[in-house]
């Protein structure tokens, strides 16, 4: 079970982060706010609790990976990558513009394992890297953030099949589930409900949690490492644009920024949130 | 040339690539993964001696090659195969973004090019692939003319770290090579020689052109041909050299928009060569089900299609 003293901890991170990824957002002009909030519980939860990583030493071969399949929400990664020190925090001054920090992950910044950004992706490539520490007789977990709007690409299914059928655990996938695409409701477009049931009858062991319970998410992290045989999912409900009050639920803060006072509003709530 | 003890005067291109992969699959970073088709792509022989080492994944294309892109981001040097068409046709997308843009070491081998499959119609008959594989950066792209310099194109890849295609046949067709070949990535080779024209020919092609410089030899036209295996980096220099003979012809059994001719013409064009051109290939229509032979002569892909276009340049030259 999780301490207390652990959940505060990354309480406060998780924090600290969406307030960063409004920040990165407001002052790149552009980029997607509402699933970088969503998740940020559960980015802290692996980044500062479960992963094992070096940001020093980010070729080491037996880190855990970690691939962000719902590569919009770079707010959000660089705001880890930049706390844990895959990169300098002055560089995010450069997001969005010339150079590494791009709209959406690539791997010549540190830290990112593979470029994601068309959905649908970072499954199947988790499960490659599974298999190649399988082979390698290596003991790292693959872990992959999903969004529940990308649940509707039809290669998600592909890879829960090729996951299965090579009874592939340290394959850890986590959903996002915040309810919210681009322009409309999930469940609106391809209702991907019950979505833990899906991957259950696909021979997934499932795991459904509150996303922002940073508790129940380390303790269903720590129960999706233990399980061998097959490839786990942990189901997070969440609100898209958790801590702001005028972005939770609405598909229009998907992916653009919020203005000044919009900016400060953000903040306001943000600092206050815990 | 051609055939020898070692090589047999017959096989298809797809058959070099079989081979290469039992040569190199002791090496336990090689991957091999196959969508369902393993024993027409070849991979099967592979599979056969390391079966933990090679992943059918099923008729799930995307999938697969995005799984290649997680091994080769894990040390892996993993080869993605299928029918071209299914192969590129349903991951162009992962390609672009797990493969090319990623710089994984994988390496997209496609089977099955072109009219030269025949019956199975213009769902399986792959036209376009050279030209998205053109598009994509990070990539090379070759296309193999017999089994030997498939074997060794695929050898070639394998050695050399990130993204390749490699565009290989069907039909058994004539050995040109002998073990002796030395194949060289971005370097063409002429298979036979000749100053009154030049006809860059890839894949299948080649052994038409060679039948089509036979035919136009007979008629006192001394006809160059040159394997361009390789299609991208093209070797600018091997085009340079033909042009000097005033007239070159490219032939591919592919849409003559976006593959070898296009490439050899963006040479042309920015060197400012002064040659009479002529591109023969698919003229940018699907074709139908027959044998490879009525199909090649209908559609404009058979040695004397290529002779009459030499005949035409070299005549445009005077």
């Amino acid at each position: 079970m999780a301490d207390a003293t652990t959940v505060a901890k990354l309480k406060e991170k998780a924090k600290q982060l969406r307030i960063e990824s409004v920040k990165l957002v407001y002052q790149a002009g552009s980029g997607h706010p509402g699933g970088s909030l969503s998740a940020a519980d559960i980015m802290a939860a692996l980044f500062y609790h479960h992963m094992k990583y070096d940001p020093k030493r980010p070729d080491w071969p037996s880190r855990d990976r970690f691939i962000l399949s719902k590569g919009h929400c770079t707010p959000l990664l660089y705001s880890v990558f930049a706390d844990v020190g895959y990169f300098p925090k002055e560089e995010l001054a450069t997001y969005r513009r010339l150079g590494r920090l791009t709209g959406h992950p690539n791997p010549k910044l540190p830290g990112v394992e593979i470029a994601t950004g068309s959905l649908g992706q970072g499954l199947s490539v988790g499960h490659g890297m599974a298999l190649a520490g399988k082979l390698d007789k290596k003991d790292f977990y693959v872990y992959v953030l999903l969004g529940d709007g990308e649940l509707n690409e039809g290669q998600v299914w592909e890879a829960a099949m090729s996951a299965a059928q090579y009874k592939s655990d340290h394959l850890i996938a986590l959903v996002d589930n915040n309810k919210v695409a681009q322009d409309n409701l999930t469940a609106n477009l391809k209702n991907i409900e019950p979505v833990d049931k899906k991957f259950e009858a696909f021979g997934w062991q499932t795991f459904r949690i509150n996303g922002h319970d940073i508790a129940a998410i380390i303790d269903a992290l720590a129960a999706a490492k233990k399980i061998r045989g097959k490839p786990v999912i942990i189901v997070a409900d969440t609100i898209k644009g958790k801590g702001v009050s005028y972005m939770e639920g609405k598909p229009d803060w998907h992916g653009k920024a919020p203005n000044e006072e919009l900016f400060r509003k953000a903040m306001e709530e943000l600092e206050k949130g815990g | 040339m051609g055939g020898n003890a070692t090589t047999p005067a017959m096989a298809a291109t797809r058959d070099g690539y079989g081979n290469a992969l039992l040569k190199i699959g002791s090496d336990t970073n090689i991957v091999v993964l196959d969508a369902g088709v393993s024993d027409s792509t070849r991979t099967n022989k592979f599979a056969e001696k390391w079966p933990e080492r090679f992943f059918n994944m099923g008729i799930s294309e995307g999938d697969m090659v995005c799984t290649a892109a997680g091994l080769a981001k894990c040390g892996k040097t993993a080869f993605a195969t299928s029918f071209i068409c299914f192969l590129l046709g349903r991951s162009m997308d992962q390609i672009l973004v797990s493969v090319a843009y990623s710089d994984s070491n994988v390496k997209i081998i496609g089977t099955h090019a072109g009219l030269a499959i025949g019956e199975d119609g213009p769902t399986a008959q792959a036209i376009g692939d050279v030209s998205y594989m053109r598009a994509m950066p990070n990539f090379i792209v070759i296309c193999p003319a017999d089994v030997v310099e498939a074997e060794k194109a695929t050898l070639a890849v394998a050695k050399r770290k990130g993204p390749a295609y490699l565009r290989l046949g069907r039909p058994a067709v004539k050995t040109i090579y002998d073990d002796s070949y030395k194949f060289e990535i971005g370097k063409a080779s002429v298979v036979a020689e000749g100053n009154d024209a030049a006809i860059i020919a890839s894949g299948i092609m080649v052994q038409e052109s060679m039948a089509a410089a036979e035919i136009l030899r007979k008629e006192g036209v001394n006809v160059r041909v040159i394997n361009m295996s390789t299609i991208k980096p093209l070797d600018r220099k091997a085009v340079a050299e033909a042009a000097k003979t005033g007239a070159i012809v490219t032939a591919e059994d592919h849409n003559i928009y976006g593959g070898l001719g296009s490439a050899v013409a963006e040479v042309i064009a920015e060197e400012g060569l002064n040659v009479k051109f002529g591109m023969m290939g698919v003229k940018d229509r699907f074709a139908e089900s027959d044998t490879q032979k009525v199909l090649f002569k209908k559609y404009g892909l058979d040695a004397e299609a290529i002779a009459a276009a030499v005949r035409k340049a070299v005549v445009a030259k005077k």
